[in-house]
């Protein structure tokens, strides 16, 4: 099994006729995802090679019955991009834009929360979501990630996330599904998130969490490991070397008054009992040693 | 991107938050007039966007026009932590009786906003946190529904400030998140928040650090965007658009994706070696961005070594190899390059990459063993 999406979760892409959202939409569908619709306010009634064009997500949920969306809106665009996704009856809406305000963040995930509760949000800012062999909803390349599991991934970069999909495949370890939560200061989905869904998933055995320095969320995810799995977790924190008050590219990324420092996180991932990685290739040699006593 | 404490005032009181008459001046001449007109005594403070200005002799008292021409010649030009002083605030001085402290925030954890108001202003607030938590009231706001009135001053009491401030405090609360939300701040400080022998309240400082990802929608921004300290390097990357971040070793970086370049100054140091830089040339590494990267890197006099690593993903690896090739045909380069190509068509790549190697443009299989290489280029070039 997969968590999230498989080869039945059906796909609106929201800004499907803009360049990138007509990209990786037919890079997914050729993929195997399930890319039945996408829209666009001024375009609706045409259709992106062969995928048809709606008006709004409402419109393309009732024609077509998708439950997810994939969001390719450019920032200032998302906040009501979002709100429309669930208003229109999606139950998974993936944001790939980076970008986007942490105010608007803030406000529409607890939005979504009080007011469409089952609906969950991935990103903004991250690579989407791929369960090897099934589907890609996002902006990962698909072939360097073996299907199959049993391991499954949880990222908060996008290029160590291609990295230890990598890395696994070198090993011949197959994924179930690996999930690119984003590296903003309001993800949609955490690392916990994540982490229990992999521990109630059948086929998943062990799993691999790709963190990085700032905020608290490594942390939190550690307490979660600590308490409530039972499946073995090897970790890598990118930027233990980091110096405090520089961000590191992404808007999350940065030690500030001695906090979300890599050294913090990965002493509490220890303690829960993760076996952490000092870099990409050392994690994916542990999970190999992992998978090898399965 | 943060503002000096000038424009965080003039930002605040734009909001209607009381803050002390002063004005910004770059010129001893012009700092003497300010502070004439304001009257005395005029406090002098050094406006850098860094910590400790007071410890370095940045902010002084001035009681008339000789003190005021003797502090304003002291400051201006004053380096504090490597910052420059450009400009300095002249301000008239408060009476002060009590000192607090207020800000707003994101509290990540519960993707809601935060509230911190402690009597306890003046110092570090961290240290504050450290050695006495309960002196600090926090209030959990969330961005949906936002701050009431009523909220707010409950807040307030349970911050147990002198009753003579509550309804000061209230009033630049509300006030303050306001702000927060209305201009997109990633934090508005006051410390201290006075309360004056008078009775009255008001903001004896202001810090502001604002979103960047919402300079769309604030056009005005690109004021305080000019006047950010930057070194010459981050500066230069800045205008190619470039994510770059200085430090001080002798291994220039360069990688596509955050994630893969903070990787790559740990294993960089995790190999013995010293990083150079942060930089993160997104998913484009065609040969116009290389071009720009490398020029960045070579910038930096203390680069002895270049570790270029790309891992394509739905960038490809045989694109990524035109693109170093032909940015090595516009950048003259000293220091040696080590180059780590994996993923998408990186066999395509390596090949295309092949009959250039050199002594000076070296190829590795991996990230640790193209880190090893370049820690050791780099120390035998500094050898």
């Amino acid at each position: 099994m997969s968590i999230f999406v498989d080869e039945n979760t059906k796909v609106v892409y929201q800004g499907l006729t803009g360049s990138q959202g007509r990209f990786y939409g037919l890079l997914n569908r050729e993929y195997g995802t399930q890319v039945v619709a996408g829209t666009s306010p001024k375009k609706a009634g045409t259709d992106v090679d062969g995928i048809p064009v709606f008006a709004t997500v409402a419109d393309a949920v009732s024609a077509t019955g998708a439950t997810a969306s994939c969001i390719f809106i450019p920032a200032p665009g998302v906040k009501a991009a979002v709100m429309e996704a669930a208003e229109g009856g999606i139950e998974f809406i993936v944001v790939i834009t980076e970008g986007v305000p942490a105010h608007d963040e803030a406000w529409f995930f607890n939005e979504l929360r009080q007011k469409y509760p089952n609906v969950q949000l991935l990103g903004p800012n991250c690579p989407g979501i791929i369960s090897p062999g099934k589907a890609n909803i996002g902006i990962t390349a698909g072939h360097i990630a073996k299907a199959g599991g049993p391991v499954g991934i949880v990222s908060r970069s996008g290029t160590l996330t291609y990295q230890a999909l990598y890395e696994l495949k070198q090993k011949d370890i197959g994924v179930t599904t690996c999930v690119g939560i984003g590296g903003d200061p309001v993800p949609g989905t955490s690392h916990i998130d994540c982490l229990r869904a992999f521990q109630d998933d059948p086929e998943t055995l062990a799993v691999m969490m790709i963190g990085e320095i700032g905020g608290s969320a490594e942390e939190e995810a550690a307490e979660f490991i600590r308490t409530q799995m039972d499946k073995p977790v090897v970790a890598y924190i990118a930027g233990v070397t980091a110096p405090p008050g520089k961000k590191m590219g992404h808007a999350g990324a940065i030690v500030s008054g001695g906090k979300g420092t890599a050294d913090a996180k990965m002493e509490a991932l220890r303690d829960a009992g993760a076996l952490v990685g000092m870099n990409p290739t050392e994690a994916g040699d542990l999970m190999a040693q992992v998978v090898a006593k399965l | 991107m943060d503002l000096f404490e000038y424009q965080g005032k003039l930002l605040f009181g734009s909001y209607g938050i009381p803050v002390s008459p002063g004005e910004a001046v770059q010129s001893v001449e012009d700092a003497v007039a300010a502070a004439d007109r304001l009257g005395y005594p005029v406090v002098v403070k050094a406006q850098v966007l860094t910590g400790g200005r007071g410890k370095a002799g940045g902010v002084k008292l001035a009681n008339n026009s000789a003190e005021a021409r003797e502090y304003a010649t002291s400051i201006l030009g004053l380096d504090i932590k490597g910052h420059i002083v450009g400009t300095v605030w002249m301000e008239k001085a408060s009476d002060i009786a009590e000192e607090y402290y207020a800000s707003f925030t994101l509290d990540r954890s519960a993707k809601a906003y935060l509230g911190m108001l402690s009597a306890q202003g003046g110092v570090e607030i961290e240290q504050v946190a450290d050695e006495n938590p309960d002196a600090i009231a926090k209030i959990q706001v969330d961005p949906v529904i936002g701050l009431s009135e009523e909220a707010c001053r409950d807040w307030v009491k349970r911050a147990a400030i002198n009753p003579a401030a509550t309804e000061g405090a209230v009033d630049i609360l509300m006030k303050l998140y306001k702000v927060y939300v209305d201009a997109d701040a990633d934090l508005v400080e006051i410390n201290p928040l006075i309360l004056t022998p008078e009775g009255r309240v008001h903001a004896l400082d202001a810090k502001v650090t604002l979103d960047d990802n919402a300079l769309f929608r604030h056009p005005d921004y690109e004021q305080y965007d000019a006047i950010q300290h930057r070194d010459e390097r981050e500066l230069a990357a800045h205008k190619k658009g470039l994510q770059y971040v200085g430090l001080d070793g002798s291994v220039g970086v360069i990688a596509n994706g955050a994630g893969l370049a903070m990787s790559t100054i740990d294993i960089i140091n995790q190999v013995g070696g010293t990083p150079a830089n942060f930089l993160d040339i997104g998913g484009g590494a065609n040969a116009d961005v290389m071009a720009g990267a490398l020029e960045v890197i070579v910038s930096d006099t203390n680069v002895r070594s270049i570790f270029i690593n790309i891992f394509g993903g739905i960038t490809k690896g045989d694109e990524v190899a035109k693109g170093i090739l032909e940015a090595l045909t516009r950048v003259t380069i000293e220091a040696p390059i080590v180059i780590r190509l994996d993923g998408t068509n990186a066999d395509e790549g390596r090949e295309i990459l092949k009959p250039h190697l050199s002594d000076r443009l070296q190829m590795q299989p991996t990230m640790l063993e193209a880190a090893r290489c370049a820690v050791e280029l780099a120390e035998k070039a500094s050898a």
